[in-house]
Parts: C-alpha cells; structure tokens; sequence
C-alpha cells in the first residue's frame, strides 16, 4: 500500500479500486514457507492450477516450479494437492 | 416546472407504490413477497407480465437474496427497486449494510410491521428502526398519496451525485398499505420527465483513469472490496458526508415535485400542523400524524393551542428543523411506535430530545410508546397526550417521561 495515504475527501466512493490488486503485497501474512523438491517433482502443475494466488509459475527454461514469495500467502493448498508430495511446508526461517 | 393535470385513482398504498414504481422507468425489481407489502409485488409482476413496462423482474428466494440482486443490478448503473417488510427487512440486514456501503442508490418501500416473535403482521414501525444505523435515507408517508409521490422523489433523491445511498421510504402496514383512498397519479410521461435517467459519477479505477462509477465489461472497476483499518474509516466519513447533503437534496427535490404536482408535505423533511403558536405540540412519524391533526383541530376549536410536528424524514434527521420548530414549546410529547428495549425512551424520542439539548429555552419531554403490533391509536387517546401535556406546561412537571398508551395493565 502507499505510504502516503489520502484522505475521505480523495478517494474514490463505494470502496471502488483506485489501486491495482498487485501493489498490494500479501506475501508478508505467510507463517509456512513451501519448499519445493525438484527429485520428487512431477510437473503436474496441480500447484500452479490450484494457488488461489496465482503465486506459483512453471519456468518453462530451466523446467522449475518458481514461486512468488511477493504474493505467496503460505496457505499451503499446493503442498496439500501435490500427488506426489514433493511441497513441503516449512516455519518461515526454519527451512 | 407547471403544474400538470391529474387523474383521481383510487389506490391502497402498496397499488400506489406500484404504480409510482411503474412510470419511474425502473430497469431492474427484485423482490420476494410479506405481507403487508405483497400487494406491491403481485402487482408488479403483472405490470411485467402484461408488457406495460421493460423491467428486468427478479424472482428470488429470500429478501436476503433480494437486496445481493437489487445491490448488483444497481452497481452496473440500473436503476432498481425494491419492497419488504418486517421479518423480510430484518433477514436483508446484512445487505444494506452492504448496499449503503457500495453506494448503490436502490428505492426500497417499507411497510411498516411488527417484528416476532409472537409473530404479528400488523402495524408498527420497529422493523425499520432496527435498521436506523445502516446508512440508508428513511422517508415515512402519512397516507397513501403521500407514498406514491415519496417514491417517485426517492429516485430522483437517491440517484442524485451528492447523495448517491439507497432509500426507504416507510408506509405503514394495513392502515396505509390495505386501505383504499383517493390518489392523485401524474401522467406517466410527466414522473419519467421528472425522474430522468440515472446518472453515475466519474471515479479513478485501479489503473488511474477516470471511469464511470458502474460495473461495465467496458470499463473494468472493482466495488466494495478488502476495506481494513487502513482506508474503511475514509469510508464511512464519505456516507456521512452524503446523508447531510441529503438534506438539502430531500428539500429540493419536494419543492420541484411541488411544483409539478401542486402536492408538498412541509419542507420535504417534517412537516408542522398548527405549530407557530402553539404551547403543546406532538412529535410523530407515519400514519398517525393523520389522526393527530384531527385531534389538533378539535382543541383548538376549544382554544387550545395545540401543534404537531410530523417527522416525514427520519435519516438524514432533519436537527434544524426539529430544533426551530420545536424553540419555545412549554411540552412536547414524541411518540414512539417502536421500542427500544432497555433504552431510555423509544428510538424517536432519543432523536428529539438530544436535538433540542441544547435550546436554552428547551420544552418538558414526554415520551409515549403506542401502536404496537397494531394496536389501534384512536383520538381518545391523542387527546389524553395533550392532556398531560397541558398539565406539564401549567406546572413544569413531569411526572412519568416515558410512557405505554393504549396498554392494558
């Protein structure tokens, strides 16, 4: 969010969206880090398809899955879908 | 604006809303029917079904369902009417919040009825004032000719750039609702000239451009997101903002109604019946104010002088005006028909007396609770208010500030 903020007279009425959803960071609410295992890893791209965020990308180049810890709020649906339990869920500094 | 040629209709109220809602050119209704509004939506319907309007018509499931539907229909810049009563108003709860919030400018009639439990489908005014807070403008009609011309203002009100909030407009249940009377109706061209068309303002959407405030594949825009504690409070400030420029809105509007019709109702927010001079004056709201002012009339063929105030806006509350009229008085009764339960008086009461606080010369208050569930409130009794109320003025004592009428103990 900006860091200066405006006032009840400057915004738009009904709550409307004067900011765009991607300058709002939501990676800092994350207490479980997912930790990626590229032997396990079958390219299934279930973790891709079910991140409510769209927080984890295919690098097609170095056939990675790349996660964006911007966004990445920690919920761990991708290391619950993963058939083949190659996403772990890590304590933030921990892993 | 001259005034026009009017035919004389007989209507019970809830045909005279649906005739007003008729000839405002409305795009969307969304409604589910209770009693004692059904008549509104059954007659509705049949405008729909009989091809004499174009208006998207919403069956739903639930008056929950009813205002989410009326909500979005009005974010893409429609306009939308609703109707409800009592339980039905209490099970939308959660969505006006959300309609007053979106600054979604939907008409809504309430006919006023008693909330359960027991269960009552009578007359009584607590279902729209539990619904005081939530940011919606509250108009309340006397008769039925006063609810078929309150809607029609409504639209105009409610859409207008400076006000741009949803808008109740209370008619009591069976006394109005049920009850035929002569209505005067403007032809249909005259309320669509008066009405217009809905007008949205310019915001700034998530891009930076300036867009129209609506939903619109055209114009992408996001209404009534993720508010925390960082922007909601700016939000709330901007609703205030507009119910006090409402005020002004509501006066405007009645006088150029006026106008048109040759019909207005004091200034558009209260209405004062032999007030001027008078020493006792009753403050209420709705329906009653009509047998009020036959008892007023009656004691002033005695000498009496006794006044009214009727109260025709309940939100924005109209302070300057309760505060001018009401300067002077020696005692003034406000009746209730709704109960705060636990509170100090009923919600009306808290309203005036906190407004005339501040009066150097401020009247001896008196509250009566009545009417409730529909218990009738015939003139004996209005005439037992003044009573009490000539006695206050005499002594400068009151002896019970809130009271029960019409009670069996």
């Amino acid at each position: 969010m900006s860091t200066q903020k405006k006032g009840w007279k400057d915004i738009p009425l009904g709550g409307a969206c004067w900011k765009s959803s991607t300058e709002y960071k939501t990676g800092d609410w994350r207490s479980y880090k997912p930790v990626w295992n590229t032997e396990k890893c079958t390219r299934c791209m279930f973790c891709h398809i079910y991140c409510p965020e769209g927080a984890v990308k295919h690098n097609v180049e170095t056939n990675e899955m790349v996660f964006d810890f911007d966004f990445c709020k920690g919920c761990g649906i991708c290391a619950n879908e993963c058939p083949a339990d190659a996403i772990e869920m890590v304590l933030e500094g921990k892993e | 604006m001259a005034k026009v040629e009017q035919k004389t209709v007989p209507l019970n109220g809830d045909n005279a809303v649906a005739l007003a809602v008729k000839q405002c050119d409305v795009d969307v209704v969304a409604a589910y029917p209770i009693t004692p509004q059904t008549i509104i939506v059954e007659k509705f319907s049949e405008y729909v079904a009989d091809g004499e309007v174009d208006t998207a018509f919403v069956c739903v499931e639930s008056e929950h369902t009813a205002m989410a539907c009326s909500i979005t229909a009005s974010a893409t810049g429609a306009r939308v009417f609703t109707a409800t009563a009592s339980a039905g108003l209490a099970l939308m709860h959660e969505m006006l919040g959300v309609a007053s919030g979106c600054r979604a400018p939907i008409v809504m009639s309430v006919v006023n009825r008693a909330l359960s439990a027991p269960i009552n489908i009578h007359c009584d005014h607590s279902d729209a004032m539990s619904e005081r807070d939530i940011g919606w403008l509250q108009i309340y009609a006397e008769n039925s000719q006063e609810a078929y011309d309150s809607i029609i203002q409504a639209f105009k009100i409610a859409e207008n750039l400076d006000v741009i909030l949803p808008t109740m407009v209370g008619l009591d249940g069976f006394v109005l609702s049920h009850t035929l009377e002569n209505v005067e109706v403007l032809p249909d061209q005259a309320v669509k000239n008066f009405v217009g068309t809905r007008q949205v303002p310019q915001v700034m959407n998530h891009k930076g451009d300036i867009v129209p405030f609506k939903l619109d594949p055209a114009n992408p825009l996001t209404i009534g997101p993720l508010d925390l504690h960082d922007y909601y409070f700016e939000h709330k400030r901007q609703q205030e903002e507009s119910m006090r420029k409402a005020l002004e809105v509501i006066k405007k509007v009645h006088a150029d109604y006026a106008k048109l019709s040759g019909r207005s109702y004091g200034n558009g927010l209260v209405e004062a019946y032999k007030l001027d001079d008078a020493e006792i004056a009753v403050v209420c709201i709705g329906s009653t104010a009509g047998t009020v002012k036959t008892v007023v009339d009656e004691l002033r063929e005695k000498g009496i002088k006794a006044g009214l105030l009727r109260l025709r806006t309940f939100r924005p509350l109209p302070v300057e005006d309760i505060v001018s009229n009401l300067a002077g008085k020696k005692a003034v009764a406000v009746m209730d028909r709704a109960c705060s339960f636990g509170g100090n008086g009923g919600p009306l009461f808290h309203e005036i007396r906190h407004s005339v606080y501040d009066l150097a010369d401020r009247p001896q208050l008196v509250n009566y609770i009545y009417g409730l569930g529909g218990r009738d409130i015939p003139p004996k009794l209005i005439n037992r208010i003044y009573s009490t109320l000539q006695k206050i003025a005499q002594t400068g004592q009151v002896d019970k500030p809130i009271q029960f009428l019409g009670l069996r103990e």
